[in-house]
């Protein structure tokens, strides 16, 4: 059964949190990465990398660049793990 | 003595002291441990090394995870993760010293770099494909990556450099910052070695080299420099920092100071590549030029800590360096080799022994080269064993040696700077 957007949202927030020591309570919906969330590039990929193993999905490079906020990533995954 | 011949601006002092070792996590349980010749030297308990002759080395006896945070540890090379460690405590410890970003630097060397995150990316490539393979994976295995890491810390903008000359290179550092502040091109800069190689490849090469004691049933007696029954060096890891500065700039800011940096000898051998020469040409040219550029004699050396890393040929082969550079001085130094209890920490062996030379000379007190039982019949020096060895007051130098393969040879010289 697929994950619910909670669910996502939840494992997503401890995936950032591992990688950018960032409390998972910050990492919501509307929060921008590299604007609220101050995360490079690097961490980016990595997070995205960590994501499609947790989840089960694939996120090509160029996917990746749309994903501007935490929900756009949850709402992806969410589709694309269904 | 001619340190006079040079300029408060020119004379450079050490004011500030770091490290994370096998035998402390900082430079005060290291130190007490190495004069109460405590050996860090552990039976290594990870499944790999099984499929090795050697199961023995000198880990750091605090884990970085326990200082630093879980993001901070996945984005640095352990390596980077030592040199973070020592470089804050040595800062710290130099008070802080406040200067345009512009005039402060940084060089840190390592011997065989991010060795450990290489392997394991690799590891990662085979097992699970590219897209696994980290994006700080680079920045985590280029061996100025320490360096950087620092220079990020403090705001260094002076440059941030990595000398790379094997089990020489934390000293090379040393010297090199020496010249950067004489140059003129930096006030402050922030110097050492690190290493990070406890890894079952690199284990594996020394150990095909013979380089390595299998001494694998008496790990705490296996690093045994001088001793008859020695057979080879220990790996160690850890880092040892200094924080360097003009004479001119630690007076202006009322630093405490440990020691001046009063001469320093590079020399390389051109003779082989992994084998020292047997009779220490270049590196007594090193010692020579370490004692001359402080304006001082041979005699004035009381104290040596030898590179002396317990394998049979390039022990005895120091001895000869020794005797080559000091000639009747010789017998006047007593000599010490703190890797009987730190084992061989290789491109951070110069920096942690430089610190060691820097408080036997605080101190006045040598410490004793653990596990020397039976000294070698080849090892015509007073070398100080049992207990540490009371040092003599008055204008001396102490002396630090380190050798590298591919004949790289560095000898610092430090003094006590009259208050």
């Amino acid at each position: 059964m697929a994950a619910s957007e909670q669910e996502i949202l939840a494992g997503l927030a401890e995936i950032v949190n591992e990688e950018t020591g960032i409390p998972t309570g910050d990492v919501q919906q509307d929060k921008s990465f590299t604007d609220d969330l101050d995360i490079d590039s690097l961490s980016m990929m990595t997070i995205v990398v960590n994501a499609e193993e947790k989840f089960g999905v694939r996120i090509p490079d160029d996917d990746v660049k749309g994903l501007s906020t935490v929900g756009d990533a949850v709402t992806y995954i969410q589709k694309a793990s269904a | 003595m001619t340190s006079s011949r040079l300029t408060d601006s020119q004379r450079v002092v050490v004011t500030g002291l770091g490290a994370t070792t096998p035998l402390g996590g900082d430079v005060a349980s290291t130190w007490s441990a190495m004069l109460a010749g405590q050996s860090g030297v552990k039976v290594l308990t990870e499944d790999w090394v099984e499929m090795l002759p050697v199961h023995i080395a000198a880990p750091v006896a605090v884990e970085p995870s326990e200082i630093l945070p879980v993001p901070q540890i996945k984005r640095m090379d352990r390596s980077g993760q030592f040199a973070l460690i020592a470089a804050r405590e040595a800062w710290a410890d130099a008070g802080a010293p406040e200067d345009e970003p512009e005039r402060v630097g940084v060089v840190i060397a390592s011997g065989i770099g991010g060795v450990t995150t290489l392997l394991a990316a690799y590891d990662t490539l085979k097992e699970r494909g590219a897209r696994r393979v980290l994006p700080m994976t680079v920045p985590m295995l280029m061996p100025n990556g320490p360096a950087a890491i620092v220079g990020l810390e403090l705001r260094a903008r002076a440059g941030v450099h990595t000398p790379v000359s094997a089990c020489s290179s934390g000293a090379e550092a040393i010297a090199y910052a020496v010249d950067m502040i004489r140059s003129g091109r930096a006030d402050v800069v922030t110097a050492g070695g690190t290493e990070a190689a406890i890894h079952p490849l690199p284990l594996a090469g020394f150990a095909a080299m013979q380089a390595l004691s299998t001494r694998n049933d008496e790990p705490e007696r296996a690093s045994r420099p001088y001793d008859k029954g020695r057979d080879g060096f220990v790996l160690g890891e850890g880092a040892g920092i200094v924080v360097l500065e003009t004479l001119e700039h630690a007076r202006a800011r009322g630093a405490r100071i440990y020691a001046e940096v009063a001469g320093t000898g590079i020399s390389s051998d051109a003779h082989h590549m992994a084998q020292p020469d047997p009779v220490g040409a270049g590196a007594s040219r090193a010692m020579m030029q370490a004692v001359q550029s402080a304006g001082a004699q041979p005699s004035d050396v009381v104290h040596i800590n030898a590179h002396a890393t317990s394998t049979p040929i390039g022990d005895v082969a120091e001895v000869q360096a020794i005797r080559r550079a000091l000639g009747d001085a010789t017998d006047g130094a007593c000599v010490s080799s703190t890797k009987g209890v730190t084992g061989h920490l290789l491109g951070a062996a110069g920096a942690v022994e430089a610190i060691a030379t820097i408080l036997a000379l605080r101190d006045r007190k040598a410490p004793p080269t653990a596990n020397l039982e039976d000294p070698d019949d080849d090892v015509t020096l007073d070398v100080v064993r049992g207990e540490p060895r009371v040092l003599p007051d008055g204008d001396v130098l102490a002396m630090n040696n380190s050798f590298g393969f591919g004949g790289h040879n560095v000898a610092l010289a430090f003094r006590a700077v009259p208050a």
